[in-house]
């Protein structure tokens, strides 16, 4: 048996820190096999749930797509202009190719984190390797979508995600369900590596089912003068999502940048945080979350920054909005400085739409109504991701979607 | 010269406002005729702003007595947006910051069609930039004036507010924006509140009041009333004889 595998025996009936614990065992592993099938030619209701969630199966305007449904992996492409250049598999594929994949492999998240990542190694159902190689400016998206089609199934994925020195990769992922599911688990690992002077922007959207469970755990190393930007939104009801991914910052120089958009609704339990250790002289580090609960939604919004090297800086914020009685937002800001020579700061505000916000637009014309929804629209403006344009407006217009049904 | 009878644009009588429990406004009667323009005077704190939020409707201004009438109809009792609606216009003395919502939003919305935003925001000398900046946010002190007079100046109302559109805004720029204003009101009516009365170099006022204590005691010509004002200080209004004593 595997090293791995041992480790995560061990930690198989291990709660999480953090989140509602769940009984893993009462999910179904029985999927069917799904045969190769090009994005183009997806069933309607799978393309367009998986185009809800960024992902298009057009496959324009992407540089190449990797395409999961339950435990099977139905599409992996590059397109011909970006060959040699970027590289997207089934993390199954990249493990036989390389046998430097090891050195990737539960080396930022542990196996024995909690059930679910022991959950991962011992019922492991692939997930995607996206690389960009050296020197490489891959000037379109890479993108891929986890979908799962089947009612009550769980879904156990690991990512791993490489950009080699000097190289810059823009990745967009979805995650989201067949309509007619209702109950499920999705465990995503994914395990991020920007070398020397790379940058990689990553932006993740979900789109689940009311009565959806769903824990990734996520670790990024971000090297010497290296940039991580990850953006995360999260748009429909789900029962619950607990998830804290870190990024360290160990090389010299390093930014990591986190930015969520949560909108939760219905009885959503949203526990989500983001965690910066900087390790590396000259490292920075920006946290910024946007919650919207509405309904009996509620949702904790963590954040920590961890300064553990001199000339290091980093920055939280954290807004609420807080459009129901009946919900709750908890924002839980944290600073944690091991030496001196860094530098951390936070801020939190929490609240309903402020009513002079609602006047001053009324005063210009607007309906009370409409004045609400612009200004929920607004909190959750996608702008703050820093998207390429083109990418922005498409995540604008399923954000836009969400935001004018929430009034 | 008599004067020729023209229908009021906005009549206010008898009105008392109380905020936070606070009467701030105490009996107010002001009749600006259509195509009037009239400047309000008055120590900080008089009520001067108290009378602009009641006149717009901003629930916090609960009304005690009285009653607005606008084009002669009564507007005591409706919404901010539906006294919009009906013409009114404002440019605030303090705006909130709202974050994610565009100023080329509201323009594009007070327009109703389409406009062309930079070509507007010109007008007050405000860089095409500013019309995809969030609402007030980082706006420096003259900035903010300027966007508040470029929305009013989007917006077209029949009648337009200004509350103090001049105060912290540079020479240059005063000019400007004195400009535009008088651009506008040219043929509509309008209310300036002005401390220093600097905007009456550029938009000729046809009345002026003066605000003490929540209520209007004198009434006369703008430049008149500015020069003693300038002169002695609203001490001088306090004293004057001819001021209405309160009931
Ligand atoms: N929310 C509030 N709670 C309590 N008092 C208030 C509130 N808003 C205004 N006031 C008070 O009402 C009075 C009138 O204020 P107003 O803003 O109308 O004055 P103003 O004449 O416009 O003054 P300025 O020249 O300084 O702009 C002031 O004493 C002010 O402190
Ligand atoms: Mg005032």
């Amino acid at each position: 048996m595997s090293k791995s595998k041992e480790t995560a025996l061990k930690a198989k009936g291990k709660p999480a820190a953090l989140g509602p614990d769940l009984d893993v065992g009462r999910f179904t592993r029985d999927a069917k096999t799904w045969g190769y099938c090009p994005v183009s030619s997806l069933p309607e209701d799978i393309a367009r749930r998986s185009l809800a969630v960024g992902v298009r199966a057009d496959e324009g305007e992407r540089a190449g797509t990797y395409f999961q449904i339950d435990h099977s992996t139905v599409f992996q492409k590059i397109q011909k202009k970006f060959e040699g250049k970027t590289e997207i598999m089934s993390t199954k594929d990249a493990l036989e190719k390389y046998d430097w994949m090891e050195d990737y492999w539960w080396k930022v998240v542990s196996a024995d984190a909690d059930k679910y990542t022991a959950l991962a190694e011992l019922e492991w159902d692939r997930g995607y390797f996206i690389r960009a190689l050296e020197g490489q400016k891959i000037t379109l998206p890479l993108q891929a979508c986890l979908f799962i089609s089947k009612d009550n199934l769980d879904q156990n994925v690991h990512n791993v995600i490489i950009a080699e020195p000097n190289s810059e990769i823009q990745i967009i992922t979805g995650c989201t369900v067949h309509p007619n599911v209702q109950r499920g688990l999705h465990v995503g690992i994914s395990e991020f590596f920007i070398k020397e002077w790379a940058k990689l922007t990553f932006t993740m959207i979900h789109n689940w089912a009311q009565n959806f469970d769903v824990r990734p755990r996520t670790g990024a190393l971000v090297e010497d003068n290296a940039t991580f930007v990850t953006n995360y939104v999260c748009l429909n009801p789900v029962k619950s999502l607990q998830m804290y991914p870190v990024a360290y910052c160990k090389g010299e120089n390093s930014r990591a940048r986190f930015t969520s958009i949560l909108y939760g609704a219905g009885d959503s339990y949203l526990d989500v945080g983001s965690k910066t250790v900087l390790q590396g002289t000259g490292s920075r580090a920006e946290v910024i979350a946007r919650a919207i609960a509405l309904d009996r939604a509620r949702i904790y919004s963590r954040g920590l920054l961890v300064g553990e090297k001199e000339d290091t800086k980093a920055h939280l914020e954290c807004r609420g909005l807080l459009l129901s009685d009946d919900a709750f937002i908890h924002a839980i800001p944290e600073l944690t400085a091991k030496v001196q020579g860094t530098e951390l700061s936070h801020e939190a505000a929490v609240g309903k739409i402020a009513e002079e916000q609602i006047q001053y637009l009324m005063a210009r014309g607007f309906s009370e109504l409409e004045a609400q929804s612009l200004i929920v629209r607004g909190f959750m403006d996608v702008g703050i991701l820093g998207l390429p344009k083109a990418l922005e407006t498409e995540i604008k217009r399923i954000v836009d979607t969400t935001a004018a049904a929430a009034i | 010269m008599a004067r020729r009878r023209s229908p009021s644009a906005l009549k206010i009588r008898n009105l008392s406002v109380e905020i936070a429990g606070k009467k701030v406004l105490d009996g107010v009667d002001l009749e600006v005729l259509r195509g009037e323009i009239h400047v309000l005077f008055g120590p900080n704190g008089s009520g001067k702003t108290s009378l602009m939020m009641s006149i717009l409707g901003f629930p916090s201004y609960r009304i005690l007595s009285g009653e607005i009438l606008l084009n002669g109809t009564d507007i005591t009792n409706m919404s901010i947006n539906e006294r919009v609606k009906l013409g009114i216009g404002i440019a605030f003395q303090s705006s909130p910051t709202i974050r994610g919502v565009k100023l080329g939003d509201v323009l594009r919305h007070l327009a109703g069609s389409k406009i062309d935003g930079a070509k507007m925001a010109g007008a007050v000398n405000l860089d095409a930039e500013f019309l995809n900046r969030d609402l007030n946010v980082g706006f420096s002190g003259g900035e903010l004036r300027r966007s508040e007079v470029l929305q009013v100046l989007v917006q077209r109302p029949s009648f337009a507010i200004f509350d103090e559109p001049d105060s912290g805004v540079d020479v240059e720029n005063l000019e400007v924006v004195g400009g535009a204003i008088n651009n506008l009101l040219k043929k509509r009516s309008g209310l300036l509140i002005t401390h220093q009365g600097y905007i009456l170099r550029y938009v000729e006022a046809d009345k002026a009041h003066v605000m003490l204590n929540g209520r209007i005691v004198c009434s006369g010509i703008p430049t008149k009333i500015l020069s003693q004002i300038m002169k002695r200080g609203y001490k001088w209004c306090e004293k004057c004889p001819k001021a209405r004593r309160p009931h």
